[in-house]
C-alpha cells in the first residue's frame, strides 16, 4: 500500500509541507521538524538497502502530522495555545509512540485551536491554517491542521483529536478520510485533554485503507490509561478489496440507517443533496436504508457543551505558570498574581470562555441544573444510539452541518460555532465509533464546489464494520473525490 | 525567579512565590515553632502534613498540665456542667510502595523533586492509574475500623488553587467512600470504654510541599520553592463521629487509631516521620443538652498530648462566652493550635463553605471490589486491640497492666505468644512489662525484634514456677536470654549446666543458714535480744552464700525454725 522509497516521498511530502507552512499557504503546521524526518527516511532507506527491510515497521516511511495536543517527546507540543509555547514533553503519547515504533516518519505538530477548543482552527494562537480546496476559508477545526495537511498533500495521514467532532468535521471541510474510533479504543496518554470522557484520538488519511493501517498501530489497551479498552483489536485494513476485485453488491445485507434527525432543518442544502446521493449509491452497492430516529439526539449540542466545559475547567486548571509552560506574575511577585497573569494572557477568549462555563456548571448551586443534568441527558444519547443500533447495522448522516465557513464568520460568534457541532458531538457523547468519509461536493453553498463528508457510525468496538462499508463506498463512488487543485501536480500529490 | 537544581531535575518545577498570598504571614511565628515550617499551609486543606503529627502511640495524658494554668473558673464549668463535642478527621498515609496513581516511589525524603514523574507532576496529557496496594491498605485499615467496603465506588475531583496540588485538583472520593459506618473502641485507665463511630474512611492522594527560601526563617522568606516527592502520596481520610466528649477522648481516640493503624501494617509502626496528621471539630454542650452548638475546627496539633490540650482550651474558652453572654462570638472557622502557648487562634473565618466543585475523575473507572476479595482482606486481619484488652482482662489481669500491654500492639502481640507456649498470665505480664519493656526503652529496641523469643522466656517462667530457678536467677540471666545466648527448648539444660539451678534440698539449706549463723554470733545475740529486724540480714546472708539460688520459700521457713529454736 504505500510506497517504500522513504526518502524520495518524504522529500516530495516535506517540500509540499514548506510550500504551505510559510505565510501564503496551508500552514497546517505549527512546528516542522524536517532534519529529523530526513534522518529517519534517510536511515529507514539505508536499512532497505541493506536487505534489513523485514525489519521495517507496518508504517515506515511514512510521513505523518501529529496534531499540537499529542505530546511528542523532544519536540515541542503547543496544544495551539501560547500557554505551552515553549513546552517540550519529556515523553511520548501513547499512540505517538506506537507510530514511531512503526517507523512512520514524523514531519511535525499540525495546527489546531487551543486546547481543540473551536470548529475553524482559527482559535489557534499561532496561525489560521487554510483550506486547502479554497484558502479563503476555514478547515475546520479543532483537528484542522490536520486534515488540511493531509488534503494538501503534505503527509499521507496524521493524527487528530475529536472530543465533539474534531476529527470528522475537518474531514469533511477538506474532503479526507477521518476516523473517531470508539472511546477507549485508542490510549488518551500524552493527548492533552480537553475533556477526558469524551477525547477520542484518532487517524486522517487520504483514503480509508491508510486511515485504517494507522488506526491498527494506535489502538489498543495501555496501562498508562486506565480508561483504555482491553477490547481485541481485529485488523482493520483486512478484507479491504480494490475495486476491481469488489462483487456487484457488496454491501448485500448491510442494514444502514439515515438519522433523520441529520437530514433535515439546519442542514446545508447542498449537503444533504451529496449525502443523499451517497445513501442512492450505497443502495445500488446492496445495502438496506432505513430512516432511523435517534431519540433524544437533538438534546446534544448543549449537554454537549456542558459536560466537556465542566471537564475542561478541571483539566486546564494545572496550567497554572509553576512546573512548565508559560509563568508570568507580571510586577506583583506573589501567588494570585501568577495565576492571573499566567492564565490572563496564556489562555485566549475561548478558552477562556469554556474554562468559565465549566467552572459555572460545576459550582455549588448549578451542578444539579447543568451538570447532573447533563449527565442524565448524555444517558438518554446513549440509550437512544444503542436503540437505533439495534435495528441497524450502521447509522449514516453528514459529518458537519456545511461545508467550509469563510475565514472569519463564526469565530467571533460562539453559539453559531457551536451549533455547527449538532451531528458529531451526540456520538462522542455515546463514545461511539465513526468514519468520516468523502461523500462529493457542496456546488450550491459556493461558486466553487466544497467537499462533504458523510459520517457513518456504528456500535462500540464496531470499527472495522464503519471501515469496510466506508472502503467499499470510497472505491466505488468517483463522484466523491478530488484533489484540490492548488495541491495538485499534473492531476496527483 | 529562583530555579532548584533545573539541570539535574527530569522535569523542572519551582518558581518564586510571594508568601503575602499564602495567607500564612498572621501565624508565621507559630508555623516556624512546628516541625513543618508550613503547617499553616497544610491547615488551609485537606492534605495531610508529614511532619504535622508525631506517630509515637503513647498512652494519652490523663490531665493536661496546661489547663491547671488556666481560668479555674471556665475549667469548673468545662469539668462539670458542660462536655464537649468533638469529631476527629484523620488523614493518614498508606505506606505503600509506589504513589497513589503513578509508579513513582512513595518514599520520604529524598532529593527535592527526586520522586516525580509526568503524572504527578500533572504535564499535560498524563493521567492516573490507580495502584492496587492503595485499595487493598484501604481497605485493610478501614476493615480494620468495622467500616463496610463499597461494592462499587469512584473517585471525584476536588478543585482549587495552590502551587503545590500539581493538576489544580485532588483526587479524592466525595459521596461513595471506600469505607463507612464503622466504629472503634476506646478504653480507659477506670475500665469504662467508649464506642466512637467512624463515619467514612476515603482514599485520596497527598499534595506536594513548600519550601521557603531566602531566609533561615519563614517570615524573612522571600520565594518558596515546590517539593512534588510527596504529591500523589495515598492518604487515607478517616472521619469519626462526633462521639467524643473531652480532650483525654480526643487523644485517646488519635493513639487508638495509630495502633489500629500500626498493627494491621498500613503504616510503619516505628517510623520516624509522622505519617498522621488529624483535625478536630469541637464544640459545647451543657451534659443533658440534645442541640448543638455552633463547631470550630482545629488544626495544627504536633501530637497526641496537644490534641488533648487544644481540645481543653477550645472547650474553656467556648463556655466561657457562653456564660458571659457572648455565644455569638463562636463562630465557624478554622484555628490553629499553637503548643507553646498552649492556645487556639483564629486562622480564618469560613465565609460559607468553600466550593470544590466536586465531580467524577473520569480519567478513572469506578472502583469495584468483590464480596471474596472483601472477606479475604477481612479475614488476614489480625486481633485488633479493643479484643485483646478483653481477651487480656478476663485473664484477670489489672486495667492498668492490660492498657501498658496493648500500647503498642507489638507487646500485646509477644505477651499472647508468651501465653500460648503456657506461661501463666500475671507472671508473663509482670516480665514482659517489667523487664523486657524496660529492656527496650534502654535500649531503644522494639519487642518483636528481641532474640528472646516468647517461647524462651515462657521457658523462663515455667522454670521459676516449677521452682527450677529463683526469681531472681530469672532476672539474672535475663540479659543472656535476651542477647540470645540460650536456644529455646534448652534453657532448663542449660541453666543447670550453668549450676543456675535453685536449691531447694532442705537439708543443703539447714546446712547452709547453720554456717551462716555460726559465724555471726553476735548478730545471733542481738537477734535474740529481740532485735528481729536482723531476719533480713540473714536472709541476705544465705542468698548471698548460695549466689542467689536457694529456694525463698524454703530458706525462710528453715531459718525462722533456727532463729525461733535459738530463742527458745
Amino acid at each position: 500500500m504505500f510506497q517504500r522509497r522513504p526518502l524520495q516521498l518524504a522529500t516530495r511530502l516535506l517540500n509540499a509541507a514548506q510550500r504551505h507552512t510559510r505565510s501564503a499557504g496551508v500552514q497546517s503546521f505549527i512546528t516542522v521538524d524536517d532534519d529529523q524526518v530526513r534522518r529517519s527516511a534517510a536511515d529507514i532507506d539505508e536499512r532497505i538497502r541493506a536487505g534489513d527491510g523485514s525489519s521495517l515497521g507496518p508504517l515506515a516511511g511514512v510521513v505523518m502530522g501529529i496534531k499540537d495536543t499529542l505530546c511528542t517527546q523532544g519536540l515541542r507540543t503547543t496544544a495551539g495555545s501560547r500557554m505551552l509555547e515553549n513546552y517540550t514533553p519529556p515523553y511520548d503519547a501513547t499512540s505517538v509512540g506506537r507510530l514511531r515504533k512503526a517507523d512512520m516518519l514524523l514531519a511535525g505538530k499540525c495546527n489546531c485551536d487551543a486546547f481543540a477548543m473551536g470548529s475553524t482552527t482559527e482559535a489557534s494562537d499561532y496561525h489560521v491554517t487554510r483550506n486547502p480546496w479554497d484558502q479563503n476559508r476555514v478547515p475546520g477545526g479543532s483537528s484542522g491542521g490536520s486534515a488540511a495537511a493531509v488534503a494538501a498533500g503534505q503527509c499521507i495521514a496524521t493524527l487528530g483529536s475529536d472530543t465533539g467532532g474534531s476529527i470528522r468535521q475537518p474531514a469533511s471541510f477538506c474532503g479526507v478520510v477521518g476516523i473517531k474510533p470508539t472511546y477507549g479504543r485508542v490510549s488518551r496518554y500524552g493527548l492533552i485533554a480537553y475533556a477526558s470522557s469524551l477525547d477520542c484520538v484518532g487517524p486522517l488519511a487520504r483514503c480509508v485503507e491508510d486511515a485504517a493501517a494507522v488506526l491498527n498501530v494506535i489502538s489498543g489497551h495501555d496501562k498508562a490509561d486506565a480508561t483504555s479498552s482491553t477490547q481485541d483489536i481485529p485488523d482493520f485494513t483486512q478484507g479491504l478489496e480494490p475495486r476491481e476485485s469488489l462483487q456487484s453488491r457488496p454491501l448485500q445485507g448491510v442494514r444502514i440507517g439515515v438519522v433523520q434527525q441529520m437530514m433535515g432543518e439546519g442542514v446545508a442544502e447542498g449537503v444533504t443533496a451529496a449525502v443523499d446521493r451517497a445513501c442512492r449509491h450505497l443502495e445500488s452497492l446492496g445495502a438496506e436504508l432505513l430512516e432511523v430516529v435517534v431519540p433524544s439526539l437533538e438534546l446534544g449540542t448543549p449537554a454537549y457543551y456542558v459536560l466537556a466545559t465542566s471537564e475542561a475547567s478541571s483539566n486546564l486548571a494545572r496550567y497554572d505558570g509553576i512546573r512548565y509552560g508559560l509563568s508570568s506574575a507580571g510586577e506583583k511577585q506573589e501567588l494570585k498574581a501568577l495565576y492571573r497573569n499566567t492564565r490572563g494572557t496564556g489562555l485566549n477568549a475561548e478558552v477562556k470562555r469554556r474554562i468559565l462555563m465549566g467552572t459555572h456548571a460545576l459550582s455549588a448551586g448549578f451542578i444539579d441544573a447543568y451538570y447532573k443534568r447533563a449527565q442524565q441527558v448524555r444517558t438518554l444519547i446513549r440509550q437512544g444510539f444503542h436503540d437505533a443500533l439495534q435495528q441497524v447495522d450502521v447509522l449514516i448522516g453528514p459529518a458537519a452541518p456545511t461545508p467550509a465557513f469563510e475565514l472569519g464568520t463564526v469565530i467571533n460568534d460562539p453559539l453559531t460555532m457551536y451549533k455547527n457541532d449538532v451531528l458529531t458531538v451526540g456520538l462522542n457523547l455515546a463514545g461511539l465509533p465513526a468514519v468520516a468519509v468523502p461523500c462529493g461536493f457542496d456546488d450550491k453553498t459556493a461558486s466553487n464546489p466544497l467537499p462533504v463528508c458523510v459520517q457513518i457510525m456504528g456500535r462500540a468496538f464496531d470499527e472495522a464494520r464503519l471501515i469496510k462499508v466506508a472502503h467499499v463506498f470510497e472505491q466505488t463512488a468517483d463522484f466523491a473525490f478530488g484533489i484540490p487543485d492548488s495541491c495538485s501536480q499534473n492531476g496527483r500529490i | 525567579m529562583l530555579l532548584v537544581g533545573r539541570g539535574a531535575l527530569p522535569f523542572p518545577c519551582c518558581l518564586l512565590i510571594s508568601l503575602r498570598d499564602l495567607g500564612l504571614q498572621r501565624h508565621i511565628t507559630y508555623c516556624r515553632a512546628a516541625i513543618h515550617p508550613l503547617s499553616g499551609r497544610a491547615a488551609r486543606r485537606a492534605p495531610a502534613g508529614r511532619n504535622t503529627t508525631t506517630a509515637a502511640a503513647v498512652a494519652a495524658p490523663e490531665q493536661s498540665k496546661h489547663q491547671t494554668k488556666q481560668n479555674k473558673g471556665g475549667q469548673q464549668a468545662a469539668k462539670t456542667a458542660w462536655e464537649a463535642i468533638v469529631g476527629i478527621e484523620c488523614h493518614i498515609q498508606l505506606n505503600t510502595r509506589t504513589k497513589a496513581f503513578c509508579s513513582c516511589s512513595n518514599q520520604f525524603g529524598g532529593q527535592p523533586n527526586a520522586h516525580v514523574c509526568p503524572v504527578c507532576l500533572a504535564h499535560p496529557g498524563a493521567l492516573p492509574v490507580l495502584n492496587q496496594e492503595t485499595v487493598h491498605k484501604g481497605m485493610l485499615a478501614s476493615l480494620a475500623l468495622n467500616c463496610s467496603i463499597a461494592h462499587t465506588s469512584k473517585f471525584d475531583r476536588k478543585q482549587y488553587f495552590y502551587p503545590d496540588l500539581p493538576k489544580g485538583y485532588q483526587i479524592s472520593q466525595y459521596d461513595i467512600p471506600l469505607g463507612s459506618s464503622g466504629s472503634l473502641e476506646l478504653m480507659f485507665k477506670d475500665g469504662t470504654k467508649r464506642q466512637v463511630s467512624i463515619e467514612r474512611a476515603h482514599l485520596e492522594e497527598d499534595a506536594g510541599k513548600l519550601v521557603h527560601g531566602g531566609s533561615d526563617q519563614l517570615s524573612g522568606s522571600t520565594h518558596s520553592l515546590v517539593d512534588y516527592n510527596r504529591a500523589g502520596v495515598p492518604l487515607l481520610e478517616v472521619v469519626s463521629g462526633p462521639d467524643l466528649r473531652s480532650g483525654r477522648e480526643a487523644a485517646a481516640y488519635a493513639a487508638e487509631l495509630h495502633r489500629i493503624m500500626s498493627l494491621v501494617g498500613v503504616i510503619d509502626v516505628h517510623a520516624q516521620d509522622a505519617v498522621m496528621r488529624c483535625d478536630v471539630n469541637v464544640s459545647v454542650r451543657k451534659k443533658g443538652e440534645e442541640q448543638l452548638r455552633t463547631r470550630v475546627e482545629v488544626k495544627n496539633m504536633n501530637s497526641l498530648s496537644a490534641i488533648q490540650k487544644a481540645v481543653e482550651y477550645e472547650m474553656e474558652r467556648q463556655v466561657e462566652l457562653i456564660e458571659s453572654g457572648r455565644e455569638s462570638e463562636i463562630v465557624q472557622e478554622t484555628r490553629l493550635f499553637d503548643e507553646d502557648k498552649g492556645h487556639t487562634f483564629s486562622m480564618r473565618k469560613k465565609e460559607g463553605l468553600a466550593d470544590y466543585r466536586y465531580f467524577p475523575e473520569p480519567d478513572l473507572p469506578l472502583l469495584q471490589i468483590e464480596e471474596n476479595i472483601i472477606s479475604e482482606v477481612k479475614d488476614s486481619l489480625p486481633e485488633m486491640p479493643s479484643a485483646a484488652r478483653q481477651r487480656l482482662l478476663q485473664l484477670k489481669l489489672p486495667i492498668a497492666d492490660v492498657l501498658t500491654l496493648t500500647d503498642d500492639m507489638e507487646t500485646a502481640t509477644y505477651l499472647s505468644a508468651v501465653l500460648a507456649a503456657g506461661a501463666p498470665p500475671k507472671q508473663a505480664a509482670n516480665w514482659v512489662m517489667g523487664d523486657l519493656l524496660g529492656y527496650c526503652k534502654e535500649h531503644k529496641a522494639h519487642i518483636g525484634d528481641l532474640d528472646l523469643t516468647p517461647q524462651l522466656l515462657a521457658e523462663m517462667i515455667t522454670l521459676i514456677e516449677s521452682g527450677t530457678i529463683s526469681g531472681k536467677i530469672g532476672k539474672q540471666i535475663l540479659p543472656d536470654l535476651i542477647k540470645g545466648k540460650v536456644s529455646p527448648g534448652s534453657l532448663e539444660k542449660w541453666v543447670k549446666t550453668e549450676g543456675l539451678a535453685q536449691i531447694s534440698d532442705e537439708a543443703t539449706i539447714a546446712a547452709m543458714i547453720d554456717e551462716v549463723l555460726a559465724s555471726k554470733p553476735q548478730e545471733l545475740e542481738q537477734y535474740r535480744g529481740g532485735k528481729t529486724k536482723l531476719q533480713g540480714f540473714f536472709v541476705g546472708l544465705v542468698m548471698k552464700e548460695s549466689q542467689g539460688r536457694v529456694n525463698p520459700a524454703i530458706m525462710n521457713k528453715i531459718l525462722m525454725q533456727r532463729l525461733q529454736a535459738t530463742k527458745s
